[in-house]
């Protein structure tokens, strides 16, 4: 059940990573709208990460340029681009420093379009490094989507293969809202994936089920995909069939695939880096037990990061991040219930 | 490039030097006494010796990604040996000669710098907080411990670091302008070394210098060489005198480079050409500058150099051993401290850890 994407026939691909998928994706929004900007700190230079490698150098300095650096005046700056008719996407350098932002993002950015009634619509992308796994130290490995989603009037984005990432950029530039888009850093060298070369989008809002089971569904997003088709592969020797729902947009929200999953599965385990306690799944366990309870055969279980800071570089990390092996269990919890 | 064909800099424009470049003697009415020469000299080179081995250390993977600093060592020492036992120090994760000079131990330090949980239990005594990741949060903190300092009439001062272009981020504003406000004893050392990461200076604002922005907030602004010690030392010096005084804060701008990349995981090459940070560092190089003038004085030899630097290696080796015994990290410890008492579901989570450790 593959969302359907508007990826043209015939069209060529190539094998990218993540990184370089988000970079192809900037440069064809650069390219097919002079409106579009792009800003960040050390965005110039490509980024700390060189999602805008080279850009700078093509679309010049007025269009790719670095900012001071202040995430709420990044945050603010896009806003007033967004207010004059400018199509912005901005860049916080790791999504753990989005914290200053937040006042921009809460009260002004979600709040626009309606404390304009529709005259002042924002069509703005805010990017955003997230998550762990690559010992990075004390902030660098925040996951703050669920602060996001809390917040009314914006969308949020989170792929987890160079071909979402590159097609859901390309249709967050295109959205009519505020688009946060995640990206996770563990995935951005180490997936690489078949890309086509051009325009084309994966709508938001449309989740995709990156393995079909029948046992138990997973659902997750960004980086915790790999490790959740990494697990459900385990399972498969144990004989039990994991249907993996890559979320892809928390919001809006699949919900159809979810409901068509946790139909047939009756178990539910969500999975993610953030925090348990108002983490996503918070949401979505509140989601499936509102509409779906009664197909439930077992405790919807979360597998995610402690309520505790994320912790820094190698020393303790491995015990934080939800793993293979943690979802394998939290998998055989609620198969075993 | 040598000291002698050093062409001028105009980011120096309008700073206090003590001692030129090449360690010819500028001022001297502010050279401090022959004790305080030699603790400058001794904490630059400790400094300098641990930041290059920080760096090897991290290659080896015995470290995680660490934020150098070497070349701007004078700007921290000078500033941290000006201070009194009991003053505060808030440092930006590039603050670990601070750390030093404030007698963190090197052990403490490098575990700090692994992501160990010893490594963030500052010892109270020190007044020195742990390196500050996001950038500008320091500075209102400054303000609060300066405000508390006040009113209890201690006579302490809280002086805060931070990068050039940690004073674009609103609570850089926000912090410096609530310490006038309050006449808070704190001191604001911008350590101005040109980049934030591949950002100059001049991309973060229009402003000519930094310290000009003390007058918009009610307080005096002082420019200064940050590769020059004894200016550094004065400079901050006075700017707690003032605050012992109840004149309240001062910002202060030290000009230095930063001659290395920005973290053990940054290509400087990919931003910048190295021409001006191999001119900074082979004709301003603060430790060779203090070192001509003591050796000018007779106040330093060879020999003398030696014995720091091999006292320094030996220190260094002890204190990774000491590191690498500190005690493995147990799940506990990525729930405890998070409240006085951990909350019920909290040792659930425990429990869920411990489990987990015996499944694998
Ligand atoms: C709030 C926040 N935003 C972004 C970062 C990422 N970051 C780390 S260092 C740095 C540049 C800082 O430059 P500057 O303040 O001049 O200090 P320097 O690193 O040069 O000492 C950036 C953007 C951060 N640590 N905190």
């Amino acid at each position: 059940m593959t969302a359907t994407t508007e990826r043209q026939a015939g069209q060529k691909s190539k094998t990218m990573t993540m990184v370089a998928a988000v970079n192809d994706a900037l440069r064809i929004a650069l390219e097919r709208d002079d409106k579009v900007m792009l800003f960040g700190e050390d965005v110039g230079m490509g980024g700390v990460f060189r999602a805008s490698d080279n850009l700078q150098t093509l679309y010049g300095e007025e269009r790719v340029f670095n900012t001071p650096l202040s995430e709420a005046g990044i945050m603010g700056l896009a806003v007033g681009l967004g207010i004059a008719g400018e199509k912005p996407i901005a860049e916080l350098q790791f999504a753990g420093f989005i914290y200053p932002a937040l006042e921009q993002i809460n009260a002004q950015m979600g709040r626009y379009r309606q404390r304009t009634q529709g005259n002042f619509p924002l069509s703005i992308v805010v990017r955003a490094p997230y998550g762990g796994g690559i010992h990075s130290p004390e902030m660098h490995a925040d996951s703050p989507e669920g602060l996001v989603a809390a917040v009314p009037g914006v969308k949020i984005v989170i792929p987890s293969t160079p071909y979402d990432a590159k097609g859901l950029l390309l249709a967050a530039v295109d959205d009519p809202d505020p688009v946060f888009f995640f990206e996770s850093i563990k995935l951005y060298r180490s997936v690489k994936g078949e890309v086509p070369e051009g325009h084309y989008t994966v709508p938001l809002g449309k989740a995709r089920i990156a393995r079909e089971g029948s046992d138990c569904t997973v659902l997750c997003y960004g980086g915790m995909v790999e490790v959740c088709l990494e697990a459900a592969a385990a399972a498969e020797g144990a004989g039990l069939s994991v249907e993996v729902v890559d979320l892809r947009s928390l919001v809006p929200l699949d919900l159809e695939t979810i409901a068509a999953s946790v139909q047939k599965t009756g178990r539910v385990v969500i999975v993610h880096e953030a925090t348990r306690r108002m983490g996503f799944g918070a949401e979505l366990s509140a989601i499936i037990a509102e509409r779906y309870i009664e197909y439930l055969h077992a405790p919807i279980v979360r597998v995610t990061g402690w309520d505790a800071p994320y912790p820094p570089f190698t020393a303790a990390e491995h015990m934080y991040r939800p793993d293979a092996a943690r979802v394998a269990s939290g998998i055989r919890k609620v198969v075993e219930y | 490039m040598t000291a002698a064909t050093l062409l001028p800099d105009p980011r120096l424009e309008g700073t206090l030097s003590v001692l030129a470049p090449d360690g010819s003697l500028l001022r001297p009415d502010l050279v401090p006494d022959d004790e305080t020469l030699l603790s400058l000299y001794t904490g630059m080179r400790r400094a300098r010796v641990f930041d290059d081995r920080a760096m090897v250390l991290q290659r080896q993977g015995k470290l995680g990604v660490y934020p150098c600093f070497g070349g701007m060592e004078a700007t921290q020492v000078g500033a941290a040996t000006a201070l009194e036992h009991g003053d505060w120090v808030l440092p930006t994760y590039r603050g670990t000669a601070l750390a030093m000079v404030r007698g963190m131990s090197l052990a403490h330090i490098l575990l700090a710098w692994r992501g160990h949980p010893a490594g963030y239990q500052v010892d109270p005594e020190l007044h020195i907080l742990p390196f500050y990741i996001p950038i500008a949060n320091q500075i209102p903190h400054t303000a609060g411990i300066a405000l508390a300092e006040k009113r209890r009439g201690t006579g302490r001062v809280a002086m805060a670091f931070i990068g050039d272009g940690g004073t674009s981020e609103g609570d850089f504003h926000v912090g410096v302008n609530f310490a006038g406000a309050f006449g808070a004893p704190a001191i604001f050392v911008i350590e101005n070394n040109g980049w934030a990461i591949s950002t100059p200076t001049s991309v973060q604002t229009a402003a000519k210098n930094l310290a000009s922005r003390a007058e918009g907030y009610g307080m005096p602004g002082v420019r200064v060489d940050g590769n020059d010690v004894l200016a550094m030392y004065h400079v901050t010096r006075e700017a707690a005198e003032r605050a012992r005084r109840g004149e309240g804060p001062t910002l202060i701008e030290a000009i230095t480079y930063r001659i290395l990349p920005h973290t053990s995981s940054d290509d400087p090459g990919r931003y910048r050409e190295e021409t001006e940070a191999q001119a900074w560092k082979s004709g301003r190089d603060p430790g060779k500058r203090l070192r001509a003038y003591l050796e000018s004085r007779g106040m330093w030899s060879e020999a003398q150099e030696q014995q720091v630097m091999q006292a320094m290696e030996a220190e260094i080796k002890a204190a990774m051993l000491l590191a690498d015994q500190a005690p493995e990290i147990l799940p506990e410890a990525l729930l405890e401290h998070i409240y006085a008492e951990p909350l019920p579901e909290m040792l659930e989570q425990l429990e869920e850890i411990r489990a987990l450790g015996a499944l694998e």
